[in-house]
């Protein structure tokens, strides 16, 4: 099996991949999103034109708003970020952001209090300890019977690695995404860590499930087969059905990217890079790991 | 044989019926789909109970009058089909708090939706400090001097105008008759019994209205605020009162609003979205799997309306999340059947007969089928415990998405295949069960 064969080719890849991704984290860093951070996010849509700016910025400085950024949003909106609103920079909000004839509606408009944005970054960093736990308890719990030449464990082990890969390529993508677009990290781009952890771990199940059971017909048959030759084979017939199920939920990610509402669509790329790094880790670095575990162990 | 088909011929029609059921009953019909926020428009507000006056025992009480007092202030307006509910948020924001979500479809304009629920004043009683002195008390040392009584605004059962009879008031004074309930009158008797001598703070929103001091108990449950109303304003209190004295002061602590028009493109999209992901699922499956692809299709086709109606029978509440949720889910739902016809074309390599195969081939793929959909439920009841009301949306249409498909993938596509009953092994059926590069 090629993949096998060239297993340290791919750990190269698969070390660059993560390396690159980890610097993308370190420079341009993740900026967290109102949910977390707290504060106020304001969308406002003209009927025509937009007005200019620094009309809108003077207005709003002349109504007392202070320490605000306006952003271009769109082609006739814009995007107010600003500390908490008093009930009076409230009320008036959309006849501050008027200016002569274009009147603003506001389409969105967001307040988030500081102990909501810590009680869900705990919650976050929680659920996702919680998802790796679970899957790595249930991974090792579902190949149980499985402990020659390598223990329930390491499956479950090597899983998590994979699932650690996962994860860190598409936070990295979005570092990258956040520096051109200012995509902003909220709880919808932790729901979609959360979901592409769930997801990438079925191609990697599928692959060990083969494994595991090529394992026993090769006991119940008294066939001397080397773990490499073993696994190398398991891979290579599952090879397809782990990219065809991929795929299928690729194009739907695809599409809900470029059709769907403008609400899921940085939570859409998120998971189309992903599911893609989930797919090319349960290939190309789990079983290959799996191979190089048991080499360790013989040795 | 005949049995089978006849299932399979129920299967088509009764999927054909809930389509039609579902598709009919739409947006508007008897049973619409129940739309968020973010997809119909409206306005969600958080508050933040200030608990500090009431004792431990008491919170889930006081929450469910606050509830209450709340749901009867947003009806009174007009709102349609609003929703208020209590949460408590545990330790993880660093100390617990006792939420109020009120969510106003509809209303658009955030000030507005503050303002109506804000108007419901707040009504507290405090007893005097045994040392202090009454003309000492300026607004700003009023917290020193008074320490909060056993009852609260929410044991009061009505309020109503009257005008003061009583000897040493003013003659005429509009007051502000104040009625407990049972609960209230007890506790009222009690404490007026036991507080003979002391002043009795009635305040309103945190200001001092009327201190009157105890002069002997009172054991009918009823109080007098006098306090130098006009007519007017002591008509506008009684009401304000009536319609419902909040147990607890609330502060606001986060809104949402979102337009109307932006939820409607959101739903247009949403749906866009996915009518073209089923097109591409099922136009893939056809493409790559022949004939088991076209089951796996209509399959597919068994698993969205059933979801559907799932949606509309639960009734589950769609976001926009929650759309993503179920596109991601059609992408899903064919996965089980790739791993079957997969395994079918492996056994029929193998040299079984086509019967044979298909058997072998579900029943071989379900080990990897059952662990990896048991992860996917793994994620979807993490989400859901983690969710805020977003997240709860799309890990629910998630959680059902993944247990549906299992059920839809594996038993109605197993049930057309059987019931085509094909047994020979030509060419052609190899071809129709062949795959991608294969024959």
């Amino acid at each position: 099996m090629f993949i096998i064969r060239h297993k340290n080719l791919f750990f190269c890849l698969t070390g660059a991949l993560v390396l690159a991704s980890l610097i993308s984290i370190l420079v341009f860093g993740l900026k967290l999103g109102l949910d977390f951070t707290g504060g106020t996010l304001i969308e406002v849509r003209y009927d025509g034109m937009r007005p200019a700016s620094n009309a809108i910025v003077k207005s709003l400085e002349d109504a007392g708003f202070t320490g605000f950024s306006l952003r271009e949003s769109g082609t006739n909106g814009y995007t107010l970020r600003m500390h908490a609103l008093t009930d009076l920079q409230r009320g008036k909000l959309s006849a501050t952001m008027s200016y002569e004839t274009a009147t603003a509606h506001i389409d969105q408009l967001t307040e988030v209090g500081p102990t909501i944005g810590k009680e869900l970054r705990n919650k976050s960093f929680i659920a996702l300890a919680l998802v790796l736990l679970c899957i790595l308890l249930f991974i090792a719990f579902a190949f149980r019977k499985v402990s020659e030449p390598v223990s329930s464990w390491t499956y479950g082990l090597i899983a998590l690695i994979t699932l650690i890969h996962d994860v860190i390529v598409p936070v990295g993508f979005f570092a990258i995404l956040g520096s051109i677009t200012g995509a902003q990290v909220d709880t919808l781009f932790v729901t979609a860590i959360l979901t592409i952890l769930g997801f990438s771990i079925h191609d990697t199940i599928v692959v060990f499930d083969r494994v595991r059971e090529n394992l026993r017909v090769n006991q119940e048959r008294n066939r001397r087969e080397d773990f490499a030759e073993t696994a190398g084979r398991s891979l290579g017939q599952t090879f397809v059905r782990s990219v065809n199920t991929s795929l299928t939920v690729l194009f739907t990610l695809a599409i809900l990217y470029f059709v769907g509402p403008e609400s899921t669509s940085d939570f859409a790329l998120t998971l189309l890079v992903g599911i893609t790094a989930g797919t090319y880790s349960s290939i190309f670095l789990a079983t290959p790991l799996l191979v190089a575990v048991e080499k360790k162990r013989t040795k | 044989m005949m049995q089978r088909r006849l299932i399979a011929f129920l299967i088509l029609l009764v999927g054909t019926g809930i389509g039609w059921y579902v598709y009919s009953s739409g947006y508007s019909g008897s049973r619409p789909f129940k739309l968020g926020l973010d997809l119909s428009g409206g306005t969600q507000l958080v508050y933040r109970a200030n608990l500090s006056a009431i004792g431990q025992t008491d919170v889930g009480d006081s929450m469910a009058s606050l509830r209450d007092t709340i749901e009867r202030r947003v009806n009174l307006f007009g709102v349609s089909e609003p929703i208020v509910q209590t949460q408590h948020a545990g330790t993880l924001a660093g100390r617990p708090e006792e939420r109020l979500i009120v969510e106003l479809p509809g209303v658009t304009d955030t000030q507005k939706a503050i303002d109506l629920i804000g108007q419901t004043p707040v009504l507290e009683f405090r007893l005097l400090k045994e040392d202090a002195i009454l003309s000492d008390i300026s607004t700003s040392t009023v917290n020193k001097y008074f320490e909060s009584a056993a009852i609260t605004g929410k044991d009061l059962k009505s309020a109503q105008i009257q005008f003061n009879q009583a000897i040493g008031g003013v003659p005429n004074e509009p007051v502000v008759l104040l009625t407990f309930n049972a609960d209230g009158t007890r506790i009222f008797a009690n404490l007026t019994k036991e507080n003979v001598g002391r002043y009795f703070g009635m305040f309103l929103d945190g200001s001092p209205i009327s201190i009157p001091s105890i002069n002997e108990s009172i054991p009918d449950g009823k109080a007098v605020i006098s306090g130098n109303f006009t007519p007017e304003g002591a008509k506008e209190l009684a009401r304000n009162l009536n319609y419902g004295a909040l147990p607890v002061p609330i502060e606001l602590i986060s809104t949402q609003t979102v337009a109307g028009t932006l939820g409607e493109e959101a739903v247009r999209d949403g749906v866009m979205a996915g009518v073209w992901g089923v097109i591409a699922v099922i136009f893939f499956m056809m493409f790559w799997y022949r004939l088991p692809g076209l089951l796996a299709a209509i399959a597919l086709l068994v698993y969205i309306v059933a979801v559907l109606l799932l949606f509309k029978l639960i009734p589950v509440t769609l976001t926009a999340a929650g759309i993503a949720a179920f596109i991601l889910s059609i992408g899903m739902a064919v996965d089980a059947n790739i791993l079957i016809f997969e395994r079918t074309r492996e056994e029929l390599e193998a040299g079984k007969n086509t019967r044979e195969a298909i058997t072998d081939g579900f029943a071989r793929a379900w080990p990897s089928i059952r662990d990896s959909n048991i992860s996917s439920i793994i994620t979807a009841v993490i989400l859901f415990w983690f969710g805020t009301s977003l997240i709860k949306g799309f890990a629910l249409v998630f959680g059902i998405g993944v247990l549906v498909s299992m059920l839809t993938a594996i038993s109605v596509s197993r049930t057309f295949l059987m019931a085509l009953g094909i047994e020979a092994k030509t060419g052609l059926v190899r071809f129709l069960f062949g795959s991608g590069t294969h024959a």
